[in-house]
């Protein structure tokens, strides 16, 4: 059935191809909402047919999947939750994938946020995504998440030196001196990894430039696509690696199934986006192709004339 | 307003109140809450839709979502900045009695008188709404823009400017050129190879020195300085191109979860 329809959405999409790039070479105009009607039909046909594809993970993910890979049991790793519900699409499976990578190697978590609205969004995805597959891991001894903090990067310019001076408790009140995972851990500098999710100010940049610089401590980054290029050049001599969109989350969970196959039974919306994300692509390629071919056309006739 | 708006607005209003009912339905069995839930499933699909209707033409139905959505925007920041800033950050070193009355635990230990001077900067900073003593609210302005710079002024400069120089720094034969013979008898052609670690490394310096030479307007772009010149818009244009790519990826992800929404949470057609 799915099969049918990814084939009936394809040839409706190239059909349709087809008969604007005859339009257009009629000189008709083509109104700009036939555009948009081409995306939407691009993206929903693959989520109603799911189509996937194989991802490899590049180095510049596979950097920071082999970093969490072979930290040594017993690490500690922040995963700071720096995004809200509009970059949520594009991060929050990357959050889940990197979340359930240190649960399974033993690792322990200590969760946060540097935007208001992360803190819910990380309340979210623990109780839903994450801690379901691990129901043996517990709270304060395996994972903590001290919440969100305002200061932006007021808050990590303290943090690196003394964590407790700006979170005293947990986001249930419990105090961080009486947290198992802090005995050891008094700043930033004394973890094994840090991992911000996000795309916005302050965010995985502000990571690099005022904890993972100045305290000589790794640094991982999951960023909005939109912020990608921004990232690499600090790659690698800054950060350790870079998901960059979906397509980095998608490129992790396939490495975290290529390497831990249990998760394969665990939902992958990184890889479940591919789809959607690959037609569209196609689409807008396409679309490319028979701007230049009309205006090419267009200025040979000019010529001519 | 016309006839057909009306009209229109009394179907719309209908199918709301519909799929909210059967929303609704749909959700009994399963949540004590069902009608707000069914509720909030049914104005998130609502006004999701509202949005993505500008796309056919501007029209009040995104207007009252544009609206709705800075409004509470709006509110919701003004009363995250009290309750997370002042009440969190500043009531519990300031005094037992404020402490105890916003039920935030008191910390003694950072009682410090040093902390009214934000209060009155904060309060200063408020003088902009007074017609008469708006200038009062560029002292706190220029101390805010003062203390922000000069702490970021070492960060960035250590990070995005002497690490990034220091980056740019790279081995162009590779770290582990040990000979051209050693490096054509162990010709490895992966991503982690030593001939695509030089080919990187030549791209970096390259790319780095002929981008500089684009923005040196000093000399005429002529000759091999033109050539260079003509290779680092080249490099711009590519990275432009990267970040357009990037770009186009992230709206699509932000549509196919609004999709996905939509599909799933609200209409149920796919698990």
């Amino acid at each position: 059935m799915d099969n049918i329809g990814v084939i009936i959405s394809l040839i409706l999409i190239l059909g349709g191809l087809v008969t604007l790039l005859i339009r257009s070479l009629q000189a008709r105009e083509v109104d700009r909402r036939i555009i948009f009607l081409f995306i939407f039909l691009a993206v929903a046909a693959p989520i109603l047919f799911p189509m996937t594809f194989k991802e490899k993970a590049t180095q510049v993910v596979k950097s920071v999947f082999d970093k969490i890979e072979n930290l040594p049991e017993g690490s500690t790793v922040l995963l700071s939750f720096d995004f809200d519900p509009a970059m949520a699409p594009e991060v929050q499976p990357m959050a889940n994938a990197i979340s359930r990578h240190c649960f399974e190697k033993g690792h322990k978590i200590i969760f946060m946020s540097l935007w208001a609205t992360g803190q819910a969004l990380l309340s979210h995805s623990l109780s839903e995504f994450i801690l379901p597959g691990f129901p043996e891991k517990e709270n304060l001894v395996d994972y903590v998440s001290i919440g969100y903090k305002a200061g932006n990067e007021g808050v990590l310019n303290v943090i690196i030196t003394d964590i407790q001076k700006m979170f005293p408790t947990d986001v249930n009140s419990v105090p961080l001196d009486s947290i198992p995972i802090f005995d050891n851990i008094e700043s930033c500098k004394d973890l094994d990894f840090i991992m911000s999710i996000g795309g916005g100010k302050p965010g995985p940049k502000e990571w690099v430039l005022f904890v993972g610089d100045p305290g000589d401590v790794p640094v991982g980054v999951g960023v909005a696509a939109v912020v990608a290029p921004q990232m690499y050049p600090y790659y690698p001599g800054q950060i350790v690696g870079i998901l960059g969109g979906v397509k980095g989350a998608a490129e992790y969970e396939s490495e975290l199934i290529r390497v831990h196959p249990r998760f394969a039974e665990m939902d992958t919306p990184g890889l479940r986006m591919m789809g959607p994300q690959t037609l569209a692509h196609v689409v807008i390629m396409a679309f490319i192709v028979i701007g230049n071919v009309v205006f090419f056309r267009g200025r040979r006739r000019e010529k001519k004339e | 307003m016309k006839k057909t708006t009306y009209l229109l607005m009394a179907v719309i209003s209908a199918l709301f109140v519909l799929s909210w009912i059967l929303k609704a339905g749909s959700l009994s069995g399963e949540t004590d809450n069902y009608v707000i839930q069914g509720f909030l499933i049914t104005f998130s699909a609502f006004l999701t839709l509202s949005v993505l209707s500008f796309l056919y033409a501007d029209n009040p139905l995104y207007k009252f979502a544009e609206h709705l959505f800075v409004g509470v925007s709006a509110a919701f920041w003004m009363c995250m900045g009290f309750w997370t800033t002042i009440v969190q950050n500043l009531i519990p070193r300031l005094s037992d009695g404020l402490s105890s009355f916003f039920e935030v635990p008191p910390q003694p230990g950072d009682y410090n008188f040093f902390f009214f001077i934000p209060v009155i900067l904060g309060i200063l900073l408020l003088m902009r709404l007074s017609p008469k003593g708006g200038w009062i609210s560029r002292w706190p302005l220029a101390f805010i823009i003062g203390t922000t710079a000069g702490l970021n002024f070492v960060r960035y400069l250590r990070s995005d400017f002497i690490k990034q120089i220091s980056n740019t720094f790279v081995p162009l034969l590779g770290t582990e050129w040990q000979g051209i013979g050693h490096f054509f008898s162990n010709l490895d052609l992966s991503a982690s190879g030593q001939l695509v670690t030089m080919a990187a490394n030549w791209v970096i310096f390259l790319g780095v020195f002929c981008g500089l030479i684009y923005f040196y307007f000093s000399k005429e772009h002529k000759g091999a300085f033109g050539a260079a010149s003509k290779v680092g818009i080249w490099v711009l244009m590519l990275t432009f191109g990267a970040s357009f790519g990037y770009t186009v990826m992230g709206r699509i992800s932000l549509l196919v979860g609004r999709i996905t929404f939509l599909f799933r949470d609200w209409l149920e057609i796919i698990s």
